[in-house]
């Protein structure tokens, strides 16, 4: 059924889109052309932001930090059962969507996106969203000073997507 | 928040490879690195620019005004507070389906105007405002086409195997959530 699911998934949506689109008469290939171009200035605008984090990232593993800091976490990780290399990557996560794709990339390099730590990484990193950066946005924009159950909830949500990451690939 | 974890990461990794004299090789991390993000950015360009295209013919044709128009009784049941005549409805529904889309370009704004029809101003969060915040973070999304493109630079032999697991988990965040704020909003009724 899920491998069924990801390999439907995509080709159905691009097919109800573009249907959607067909039948609402638009032309769909100018209006295609435009998003295009906008996703092109989406992934130049987000280049600078990946080189920053990818070289700090870098230089964090390549002296040995990352890997000193992975094993500092490991027993602590063990005892819940928690791979120890999404330790890092689950506490950035709540922090920084680019940091946390900089860690992601790192751990693809080491470890390949088909292994079953690439692969939950993976699905940690869709079904979570950066709790902090969030709640400042949103709460922040109309000066909202007491949160009350937002940060308890949303931590519960995202570590029920994580658990679900973990459970689904080990 | 950023511009601290940044300049840790960067003076942390330099000053472990001085201590543990690995600078040489610290460094060439470093310009490793710097252009592999290139190399990724420019793998990514084709199939994030095609996916923002589909996303625009669906956007012009009308397809987000189209959804949030169904989502009105699954509204009800998330926000009770929130009457049928109630301003914030419309762009909430409009975050929902562009978040579910993967619009982020379209959810935020949307999802702004939605906190600023809920706002009355006492700088107190109400059930509603949680409910929809929580629901946020709880990742909606049903296409992660960044996440395929990643793996695909990264040699994997299925990069959309990610889609069917990455959904179920994002339904475990969201039920999660709509849990939560359930359970929580009675109990804090008087």
């Amino acid at each position: 059924m899920i491998p069924w699911l990801s390999q439907m998934l995509l080709p159905l949506v691009i097919c109800y889109i573009l249907a959607f689109a067909i039948l609402a008469k638009r032309p769909v290939f100018d209006d295609f052309l435009d998003g295009a171009r906008k996703g092109m200035r989406t992934c130049v605008d987000l280049l600078p932001t990946l080189i920053g984090l990818m070289t700090a990232v870098g230089t964090m593993r390549a002296s040995g930090l990352l890997e000193a800091l992975g094993n500092l976490l490991t027993v602590p990780a063990a005892l819940i059962h928690f791979p120890p290399q999404l330790v890092s990557l689950t506490l950035v996560r709540l922090i920084s969507n680019s940091a946390a794709t900089g860690l992601l990339l790192d751990i693809f390099q080491t470890d390949g996106p088909d292994s079953a730590i690439g692969m939950a990484a993976s699905i940690l990193m869709s079904s979570t969203e950066t709790v902090f950066y969030c709640i400042s946005v949103y709460f922040g924009s109309i000066g909202i000073r007491k949160t009350r159950h937002t940060l308890p909830g949303a931590l519960l949500a995202t570590a029920a997507g994580i658990a679900a990451s973990i459970w689904l690939t080990m | 928040m950023l511009n601290n974890l940044w300049s840790f990461m960067l003076l942390a990794g330099i000053a472990w490879g001085v201590a543990s004299g690995s600078l040489d090789h610290t460094i060439q991390g470093l310009i490793d690195s710097a252009s592999e993000a290139v190399s990724v950015s420019i793998s990514m360009l084709g199939i994030l620019s095609f996916w923002s295209g589909i996303l625009e013919t669906g956007t012009r044709a009308g397809l987000i005004d189209w959804l949030a128009r169904r989502l009105s009784g699954i509204l009800d049941f998330l926000f009770p507070d929130l009457p049928a005549d109630h301003p914030a409805r419309e762009p909430i529904a409009v975050n929902m389906v562009a978040n579910l889309l993967g619009l982020g370009a379209a959810a935020t704004p949307a999802g702004l105007e939605a906190m600023r029809r809920m706002d009355d101003g006492t700088g107190v969060a109400s059930d509603s405002m949680c409910t929809f915040l929580i629901l946020n973070i709880s990742s909606l999304q049903l296409i992660p086409v960044s996440m395929i493109a990643y793996r695909s630079q990264y040699g994997s032999s299925n990069p959309s195997a990610v889609l069917g697991p990455a959904l179920v988990a994002t339904a475990c965040s969201t039920l999660a959530a709509i849990l939560f704020c359930k359970v929580r909003n009675r109990r804090c009724r008087p």
